[in-house]
């Protein structure tokens, strides 16, 4: 049977895309940042997951306001990314496992939810950037990635309950899948950001770090947010916790390990969190 | 009836079923801008560009000012007016400070007044 062996939260902001390719990860501005992820890589190489499921938010690449999933689900063997208009480098295709997304399909569907399904769709640096984090120099071709992508971009969002069940029913579909395979699931994105308006530029250490606390110890606490609550305490892009709740909903109901954590205020215009967590048997 | 509309956040416009329906050619034209041909035909003519996309004339007076808080209030969403970034040569600071009345050194120093360098248990 299929396995989650871990949960790993990160940003997927651009600058960081931009840092890696101009080779910054070791000045002063992104030293403290850059280095959590070394000793993630190692738990990668050490575990070898031989799948990722990826939850993220398309930014206007894919998926742009003419046809906006709420939740969709990459089917396809293989991803590609593009030009998004600003400067991160394309990198090459990101290699997908068409079986276990068929399985979450099926499986979803039955327990009542309804995404979009994808057969044909490009990623963009919500899902890149973390892919190249984990996995530098395009070492993320060894892993097989499916990419579920949330709205984030226009209301009305997925309350956040609702994208902790959603991920709670993708963690039950991989767990009852019958074929022997490590999967790693990621949550990216957030934490804290306001980019748009008068308001730009609101950070909140604090209530991050108190989102990185319960969501180890007691998700639903973040359940019981609204949106407008994220906004109002996080910023706008606050609402991006739904990645990470998602990630959260699929590692199950039990109180995982957190192996590592690491939390720099601020990289670009974000509170920038990053966690491991191991699920207990 | 129930009523959908969400509780205001000072300083935000929330993007939302209103706000997406106004400034959709507007998202439309800032989606097109994905392809480097596309953002050049805007730099070669913006006035022609504009047209094709059947911005209204408000729409283009907030772009021509490169007004952005007017552009937010007029419907355009954060997300593509990113991707005017590239056209521009702007970065998030420099449209952070645009936004809230700050030059690009102020917003910086806003933002690292709410840092909180690294907190780390790992």
């Amino acid at each position: 049977m299929a396995k989650i062996i871990g949960g790993i939260t990160t940003s997927h902001i651009p600058a960081i895309g931009v840092a890696i390719d101009k080779g910054l990860e070791d000045t002063p501005y992104y030293r403290d940042l850059f280095a959590i992820y070394p000793p993630i890589r190692e738990w990668l190489n050490e575990e070898k997951p031989d799948i990722a499921v990826l939850f993220y938010n398309d930014h206007g690449l894919e998926m742009w306001l003419d046809k906006k999933p709420t939740f969709a689900i990459g089917c396809a063997p293989e991803y590609e990314n593009a030009d998004e208009g600003w400067g991160i480098k394309p990198i090459p295709p990101v290699t997908g496992e068409t079986e276990l997304s068929w399985h979450i399909v099926n499986h979803l569907i039955e327990n009542d939810f309804d995404p979009t399904v994808c057969q044909d769709i490009k990623v963009d640096h919500g899902a890149t950037v973390p892919m190249t984090l984990l996995w530098p120099n395009h070492t993320y071709q060894g892993i097989k990635v499916i990419p579920v992508s949330i709205n984030c971009e226009r209301h009305p969002m997925p309350k956040p309950s609702r994208s902790y069940a959603f991920g709670k029913a993708i963690g039950d579909a991989i767990r009852c899948w019958e074929k022997d395979a490590k999967v790693v699931v990621l949550g990216t994105g957030g934490l804290s950001h306001q980019l748009d308006g008068p308001r730009a530029g609101i950070l909140n250490g604090d209530f991050d770090n108190y989102c990185m606390d319960k969501l180890v110890s007691d998700p639903q606490e973040l359940c019981k947010f609204s949106n407008v609550d994220l906004i109002e305490k996080g910023g706008a892009q606050m609402v991006e916790l739904a990645m990470w709740l998602a990630m959260r909903g699929a590692l199950g109901e039990g109180i995982p390990e957190e192996r590592l954590r690491n939390y720099v205020s601020p990289i670009s215009n974000t509170g920038v969190g990053v966690q491991l967590l191991i699920p207990k048997d | 009836m129930t009523d959908y509309k969400m509780r205001p956040v000072e300083g935000t416009i929330h993007f939302d079923g209103a706000q997406a329906t106004k400034g959709f050619n507007f998202n439309k034209m800032c989606f097109s801008f994905n392809n480097e041909d596309a953002r050049q035909a805007f730099l070669a003519d913006p006035e022609a560009y504009m047209e094709k996309f059947k911005l209204s004339e408000e729409f283009k007076q907030a772009l021509r000012d490169k007004d952005l808080n007017k552009l937010l209030e007029l419907g355009g969403s954060i997300y593509y007016m990113a991707k005017l970034a590239g056209i521009f040569g702007w970065n998030m600071q420099v449209i952070g400070g645009m936004q809230s009345g700050r030059t690009t050194e102020e917003f910086q120093a806003y933002l690292d007044s709410q840092g909180r360098g690294k907190t780390t248990n790992g």
